[in-house]
């Protein structure tokens, strides 16, 4: 089994998984302001 | 007598070749089995049938299909235009987008999250498959079979030149098909039935249409910006997004969700079978890849259900587990599951808008997962 493998598989999965959730609660952040700026007709 | 030897062996060169190399004989054999899946199953038809027979057509000895007198038969063609270039996933990305309601994800935005935490087995695979000896651009695209997204992995996988696309591209569709298998085995597994009969109150909020119109154009700039390289997965997706919800391109619409789609389906389930010779398929090597894709879609159910999880140790009104397990991108397959899940343990518990929201964010993270790793892994390669 190699170290840097390993670590190179890790350093994915940090940069993937977290980059993923990065633009996840981004896109989170940008949902919540357009149902604020523009709410549906009542 | 020498014209009749020549036509002897002309009309029998096929059979002989195909004794002399019984692994062909295989091969035409996993096509039939492909097509069985698709015509008696019902798994994913549109891409197994022309698979199926793709695998048959590109498994007889010197098939025109791949090369006829020197020059690219038309299933070569197909493949080098269509998959090589990477248009035919991207194409069906349109259609894809066209059919996908944000509505529920932007009532309910917080479901966002469940998408990113169901993407899990994709690096999980990365890890394992690195382990076991694959090199860094056929581990990532073996992961990438978790993304439960077939464009997405064909897309990834032919970006980082594997050799195993064949089997990824069978492993992805199949297993998006066994998903009401796969998933509930992982869910019963990682869950009680206490949790699995944790009821959620669900507030619709209505969205308006600026919002939708709004929402993939934002999504576009914000995935692009960090992530770059998930601008073709993330902007065709969008793209066919805008046609749905701009209210002024129906007809379009409408073409990207049937005509496009069904002629793409036909053409890359087609061409996609250069990819399953014999020479290239049967090899353990494939045959490992389709186990880690497996494994992935458990370990991304794993992934989503854990994250609930732990979120819920924070929460007062608790989330039902099975939420995080349906933010993988095989939509709606996967929401209906988890309804079917929730009603077995407790008739009157209602979840199917909470799982079809998550559901929807695992499409939008499973494309932005592509992206991110063809922007980490030719980098470290």
């Amino acid at each position: 089994m190699s170290t840097a493998i390993l670590s190179e598989s890790l350093l994915i999965l940090a940069l993937g998984w977290g980059g993923i959730f990065v633009v996840m609660i981004i896109i989170y952040l940008v949902s919540m302001a357009l149902m604020k700026i523009f709410p549906a007709d009542k | 007598m020498e014209v009749l030897n020549t036509a002897v062996d002309v009309l029998t060169a096929g059979v002989l070749g195909l004794a002399a190399e019984p692994g062909r004989i295989v091969m035409m054999l996993v096509g039939m089995i492909l097509m069985y899946l698709g015509i008696k199953k019902e798994y994913e038809p549109t891409l197994l049938v022309p698979m199926g027979l793709g695998t048959i057509l590109v498994n007889i000895p010197d098939s025109g299909v791949l090369a006829f007198g020197g020059e690219p038969g038309p299933f070569q063609i197909l493949f080098d235009m269509g998959i090589d270039t990477e248009l035919f996933p991207l194409l069906l990305f349109i259609g894809i987008g066209a059919m996908i309601d944000f509505g529920p994800l932007l009532a309910s935005p917080f479901l966002l999250l469940f998408g990113a935490a169901a993407q899990f087995g994709i690096f999980f695979v990365i890890i394992v498959a690195g382990l076991l000896g694959f090199n860094l651009a056929d581990s990532a695209s073996a992961g990438i079979i978790a993304a439960a997204d077939g464009p997405t992995s064909i897309f990834v996988a032919n970006s980082l030149q594997s050799k195993y696309l064949g089997a990824i591209m069978v492993a992805a569709y199949s297993y998006m098909a066994l998903v009401p298998i796969i998933q509930p085995i992982a869910i019963k597994a990682v869950t009680t039935k206490k949790e699995r009969q944790i009821r959620m109150v669900y507030k619709p909020g209505s969205v308006s249409q600026t919002a939708k119109i709004i929402f993939p154009i934002v999504i576009c700039i914000v995935a692009g910006l960090i992530a770059p390289a998930s601008l073709p997965l993330v902007g065709f997706l969008m793209f066919g997004n805008l046609l749905r919800e701009c209210g002024v391109l129906d007809n379009l619409s409408m073409s990207a969700q049937n005509e496009l789609v069904n002629l793409i389906s036909i053409l890359l389930g087609l061409c996609v079978s250069v990819r399953m010779q014999a020479g290239e398929f049967l090899q353990v090597d494939t045959l490992i890849i389709m186990g880690l894709g497996l494994l992935g879609f458990v370990m991304d159910t794993v992934g989503g259900i854990m994250f609930a999880k732990v979120l819920n140790i924070f929460r007062k009104e608790k989330i039902n587990p099975m939420i995080g397990a349906s933010g993988i991108s095989a939509f709606p397959m996967s929401s209906r599951v988890i309804q079917k899940l929730a009603t077995e343990e407790d008739p009157g518990n209602f979840i199917l808008m909470q799982a079809a929201g998550s559901n929807v964010a695992g499409q939008i993270a499973s494309v932005v997962a592509g992206g991110l790793i063809l922007g980490i892994v030719p980098g470290l390669m």
